[in-house]
């Protein structure tokens, strides 16, 4: 058996911040996408965080995760706003099509 | 015993808002009435700031994680005062646009909350807590002119960007934590082992993060989308009271927990401030709207600003607050001129329609070509004293390859700032404008043009009152 230890948490985490980074820059259709990969690099974030928590034997890691716990949901509630919005003055959500402003 | 009588002014402010907001709800058309009132509680909050915190010696408070001093009150105070005077000159172009609504001067309100949270912070916890309650006001306020095509693509464009480098910022931060074992930038500051790989990847990813927030290149690209398609009241805003919060942010993140690692963070300051003066003079000569030329303009400011931050010494951090102040002062005088270029309840922001305008406005034009002469840094104007610090003090510190390229990009900015002189005082007259402006409109374009153009006479004023800011 392997021991699972910091390393492997934090190789977990930067993977998931990755793949949520290259969701944003490869995603070409779909705005609700965007914000699933905004949600899973913040969720990479809070893995660092509990696992350095843990392995520093120090509990304000825990409770920054709890703040972007909810600072994510605040996020996510105004990002499905702003969409709807725009939803409902361009009557689309796909990446390429929003081009209005540009120079 | 906490001494609570230091966070009176985040306490109050809070407080005010939590009141408007029900006030708004429970009293019908009250749109007017929550505009002048937070209007007065934005003074009210400045003048608790300046009474209570600003002679008070360096005080930390809620373990350490709330730092009161000098510079923090300084910043909170020139914030304040900038978002009264935005609001105040903003009304009756709301007005106009039928955008009144209750929510806009709360919203405005809880972002300078953010803002004021962010200036005092000294825990990686609290800044970014600060930081979140700034921008979820911005995202908002950016798309507030919801039946609006460009407006709500500004919103979007500016909400996936910003929670983008928020999110690179907590990256950094879990890093920070992680390798050097607190969130707190003092106990940083002594625990840093600069031979730790991980430090600087933390660092890197906290600065993407930041220069987005003051849109530095090369994280600038949202800017001048979001200028133009935001309501002109909110690009306003955008435009001034943000960068001052960032700013002092990025200076006390930079030299309080991580002075000893100064040789690695230099070098992407310095590559972040000749980019963005560079990109800033060059990209805005093909500009043909106002409000994405300001995008540019400043855009090469911060890069300004940020070369004083990079010198490494109290006169740079000293110099980049003065030039932040005289950039918001100049600002302040654009956007008014701005806000006056209006005809039947129609504002007009592409420079083809200042064209002649000095035929029938010459007082109008007067004005707006002192204010564009001070941002192109002519002499004897504010805008060359606030350059004129920055250039000294990275010269000081004999980093001249920085000052060299400074001054190169100033020369190209003069360009497109004097293409819109020739426009309006050169060529054809167009239609007037309407010119019955609001009392606080013309009084804000007399008070930063009276200052920009005397400010020559007594510099040693503002000088004094920021040599006090000690860092380092």
């Amino acid at each position: 058996m392997i021991d699972i230890g910091l390393g492997h948490y934090l190789t977990l985490g930067a993977i998931i911040f990755t793949i949520g980074i290259i969701g944003i820059f490869l995603n070409r259709k779909n705005i609700i996408v965007i914000l699933m990969s905004i949600e899973l690099i913040l969720l990479a974030v809070n893995i660092n965080l509990v696992s350095f928590s843990i392995y520093l034997n120090d509990i304000s890691g825990q409770v920054f995760t709890l703040f972007i716990l909810t600072v994510a949901a605040a996020e996510a509630a105004i990002g499905l706003a702003i969409i709807v919005v725009y939803f409902r003055n361009s009557g689309t959500i796909r990446v390429e099509e929003i081009d209005k402003l540009k120079g | 015993m906490i001494n609570l009588s230091l966070v009176f002014p985040e306490i109050f402010l809070s407080l005010s808002i939590m009141f408007l907001l029900i006030l708004g709800v429970f009293k019908k058309n009250s749109s007017k009435l929550i505009q002048n009132t937070s209007l007065i509680v934005l003074l009210i909050t400045a003048a608790i700031t300046f009474n209570e915190t600003l002679l008070i010696q360096q005080t930390y408070l809620f373990n350490n994680s709330v730092i009161i001093d000098y510079f923090s009150s300084f910043m909170k105070i020139v914030t304040l005062i900038a978002s009264f005077l935005v609001l105040s000159i903003s009304y009756n172009y709301i007005k106009i646009f039928k955008i009144s609504k209750i929510e806009y001067p709360i919203l405005i309100l809880s972002s300078v909350l953010g803002m004021m949270v962010m200036i005092s912070s000294n825990d990686l916890i609290v800044f970014y807590m600060g930081l979140e309650l700034q921008s979820l006001a911005l995202y908002v306020l950016a798309s507030f002119n919801r039946d609006q095509l460009k407006s709500s693509e500004a919103g979007l464009k500016y909400f996936v960007l910003s929670a983008l480098s928020s999110g690179l910022l907590l990256y950094g931060c879990s890093l920070i934590y992680g390798f050097a074992g607190s969130t707190n930038f003092d106990i940083i500051a002594t625990q840093l082992n600069s031979s730790e790989y991980a430090l600087t990847f933390g660092i890197v990813f906290i600065l993407v993060g930041l220069a987005f927030k003051i849109s530095a290149v090369p994280f600038h690209m949202w800017a001048p989308d979001v200028y133009e398609g935001s309501p002109t009241s909110v690009t306003l805003f955008f435009a001034i009271v943000p960068k001052i919060a960032a700013l002092t942010v990025f200076i006390r993140f930079l030299y309080i927990p991580f002075l000893n690692l100064i040789d690695q963070w230099q070098m992407i300051l310095v590559f972040i401030s000749i980019a963005s003066m560079l990109l800033g003079a060059i990209a805005a000569i093909g500009q043909t709207n106002l409000k994405r030329l300001i995008a540019y303009s400043s855009i090469s400011h911060v890069g300004y600003a940020l070369a004083g931050l990079a010198t490494g010494s109290n006169d740079g951090i000293q110099s980049s607050v003065i030039y932040i102040t005289i950039y918001i002062l100049m600002n302040l005088g654009l956007f008014s001129c701005l806000l006056m270029l209006k005809r039947n309840d129609e504002y007009y922001e592409e420079i083809g329609d200042l064209s002649g305008l000095s035929k029938n406005h010459p007082l109008l034009s007067l004005s707006l070509l002192i204010i564009l002469f001070s941002l192109a840094g002519i002499p004897p104007l504010a805008g060359f004293f606030a350059k004129f610090y920055i250039f000294k003090s990275v010269v000081e510190q004999s980093m001249y390859f920085l000052a060299i390229v400074g001054l190169l990009s100033t020369v190209v900015a003069a360009f497109y700032y004097l293409r819109i002189i020739k426009i309006m005082y050169f060529d054809k007259e167009k239609e007037k404008f309407d010119t019955d402006h609001s009392l606080w409109l013309r009084f804000s374009l007399i008070f930063s043009t009276l200052l920009i153009l005397i400010y020559f006479i007594f510099p040693s004023q503002l000088i004094e009152v920021i040599s006090r800011i000690n860092i380092i």
